[in-house]
């Protein structure tokens, strides 16, 4: 049985396919002005990947912040309710699903059959989200991709006292000015995003084991601020910007199982 | 086409830095000089006044070193008036940046130091304050002395604040001066974008572009979104005639405009600041040296 799942990030689309709960192929395409163009374009490249023709996907869930835009979808599923999906199904002792997308970020509590316990919600402020980090790389003036190793250099952090990407902006300047290191403001940067996090799961309690996914989840700076500030390590799947897609892949699993 | 390069390369959120000297009263012939500094995070103020009157004041953007910027500003505000710091009697810091005035013999805070400001500028009618600076917002109720009753303030995000429109002034390429009188270039007023986060407002602002709206109604968007997040701060510590509107967006007539609307309460007209000092920009740091003079003639007394 091939299902697939959708997930419609603000920033960014995710295909997830799986043959009998296998993962088969996925794709990863940048949201751009045009999403609804964005996702055909992804599920295209995701069943050609697979080999797979539109005919044999027996069923299609999106996911996401525009989920409604897939309109070739079978069925919807809460971003919530995927993330817990995809971590039960990636570490069966994972009871801390920590998502942060974009402009997002969650904390589920759940169950060893994914089954969505409980969670909490950061929709109203960029501070708490990818956003941030891409933000104060650009003010630092870092690749993306470097920050999180420089980061992982400094013995301390530099003080920065934003709580909001706007200000941190600022922040980051006078530090550059001021000529502190840079590996030091970078680990700033990610104590203050780990911090704006962990402040989050507490409201929801750290159950261990503690998963963490989204795309931020690869970029070892925050991974390492993030397991100091909740003083646990964190579990981190393959392809962590696809839980989403892989949770919604998996409930349409379900559907289908259902309905025979 | 011909790109016109000084337009690419134009900072548009840089505000007008300046300095005046408003009376031409001899310093020497005042019982008490004080003066007020305010480090504000975006901008510094230092106000110079001889007794009563407000003898010069300056305006100038804070740099990366607080101590520095409250230095700058002080020497700006005395220059060509023939004071020196040793001739000013008692001088009060007040701002973010508060802790770090150097010359400064008592710090005051500036919520107490504006609510003092706006009683000076406006007279003791004054019961509510809003004030926008650039990293926060703060809506102030005072008594007929200018003393503090209550307050309420955000500082821990950008919407609605100072820094907010400038990030707005550069994005859509139209001087900080003249983003109030854009704002209100249109017919219909348009729905707000998110008033939550100066982030999530920008990612909608840009959607609204690329969909082919006017630069003006972007603005009129964003600013009615963060109208409606300082009239939220002003209902929830409760407005009370009469109403005034100091810091920098004090100049801004599109924010001030639709909270008028909003609140139902029209706020007390700006003073004619190019003549007589009293620039609603400056209310913090006039609060801060009318408390320096009290602080001197107390001192003396005891």
């Amino acid at each position: 049985m091939i299902t697939a799942g959708i997930d419609m990030g603000t920033q960014s689309i995710k295909v997830a396919i799986l043959k009998d709960n296998e993962p088969m192929s996925q794709e990863l395409v940048f949201s751009g002005f045009e999403p609804t163009r964005a996702a055909e374009q992804a599920f295209e490249e995701a069943l050609r990947k697979a080999k797979f023709s539109h005919n044999e996907i027996k069923h299609i869930t999106a996911t996401g912040a525009g989920a409604e835009m897939a309109h070739y979808s079978d069925s919807t599923i809460s971003m919530v309710g995927a993330v817990a999906r995809a971590g039960a199904y990636s570490f069966p002792s994972a009871r801390t699903v920590i998502d942060i997308g974009a402009e997002e970020a969650r904390a589920v509590r759940c169950d060893e059959k994914g089954t969505l316990l409980n969670f909490v919600v950061n929709e109203r402020c960029a501070a708490g989200a990818g956003t941030f980090i891409e933000a104060m790389a650009r003010a630092l003036e870092v690749n993306l991709r470097e920050m999180g190793p420089l980061s992982l250099k400094a013995e301390k952090a530099s003080q920065i006292n934003a709580t909001c990407v706007i200000f941190g902006e600022s922040d980051v300047v006078t530090l550059i000015h001021r000529q502190e290191p840079k590996p030091e403001i970078a680990r700033a940067i990610y104590d203050a995003m780990a911090e704006r996090i962990s402040s989050m799961v507490y409201r929801l309690g750290v159950n261990p084991d503690v998963m963490l996914v989204g795309g931020v989840a690869k970029d070892v700076g925050f991974v390492a601020s993030l397991e100091r500030k909740l003083g646990t390590d964190v579990l981190i799947p393959e392809n962590p910007e696809f839980a989403g897609a892989l949770g919604a892949a998996l409930f349409a699993a379900k559907r289908v199982g259902e309905s025979n | 086409m011909k790109e016109d390069r000084s337009k690419e390369t134009m900072e548009y959120w840089r505000w007008r830095e300046y300095r005046k000297t408003v009376s031409s009263q001899n310093w020497k012939e005042a019982i008490i000089v004080a003066a007020g500094v305010d480090v504000g995070s975006v901008s510094s103020k230092a106000v110079i006044m001889t007794d009563d009157k407000i003898l010069s004041y300056s305006i100038m953007r804070t740099g990366s070193n607080s101590p520095d910027s409250a230095v700058k500003v002080m020497d700006w505000a005395m220059e060509g008036t023939g004071l020196t710091l040793n001739d000013i009697k008692y001088v009060v810091g007040t701002g973010y940046g508060r802790i770090n005035v150097p010359m400064a013999n008592k710090a005051v805070t500036e919520i107490a130091c504006h609510a003092k400001g706006a009683n000076y500028i406006w007279g003791p009618t004054v019961r509510t304050i809003l004030d926008v600076g650039g990293q926060d917002i703060k809506a102030i109720r005072c008594d007929g002395k200018g003393r503090v009753t209550s307050f309420l303030m955000n500082d821990k995000c950008a919407a609605g604040t100072g820094r907010g429109m400038e990030v707005f002034a550069d994005l859509l390429k139209i001087p900080i001066e003249e983003i109030g009188e854009e704002s209100l270039k249109v017919d219909v007023e348009p729905d707000p974008v998110s008033c939550t986060c100066v982030v999530f407002a920008k990612t909608e602002a840009v959607g609204l572009l690329r969909k082919g709206w006017p630069k003006e109604k972007v603005l009129a968007a964003y600013t009615r979104a963060m109208a409606v997040r300082m009239s939220k701060l002003l209902e929830k510590v409760g407005r009370e005639k009469d109403f005034v509107v100091t810091g920098g967006q004090s100049k801004n007539i599109g924010i001030v405009t639709r909270i008028e609307n909003i609140i139902g309460l029209k706020r007390l007209p700006m003073p004619h600041y190019e003549e007589n000092g009293l620039d609603p920009m400056v209310a913090g740091a006039i609060g801060a040296a009318l408390y320096a003079k009290a602080f001197y003639k107390k001192s003396q007394v005891a």
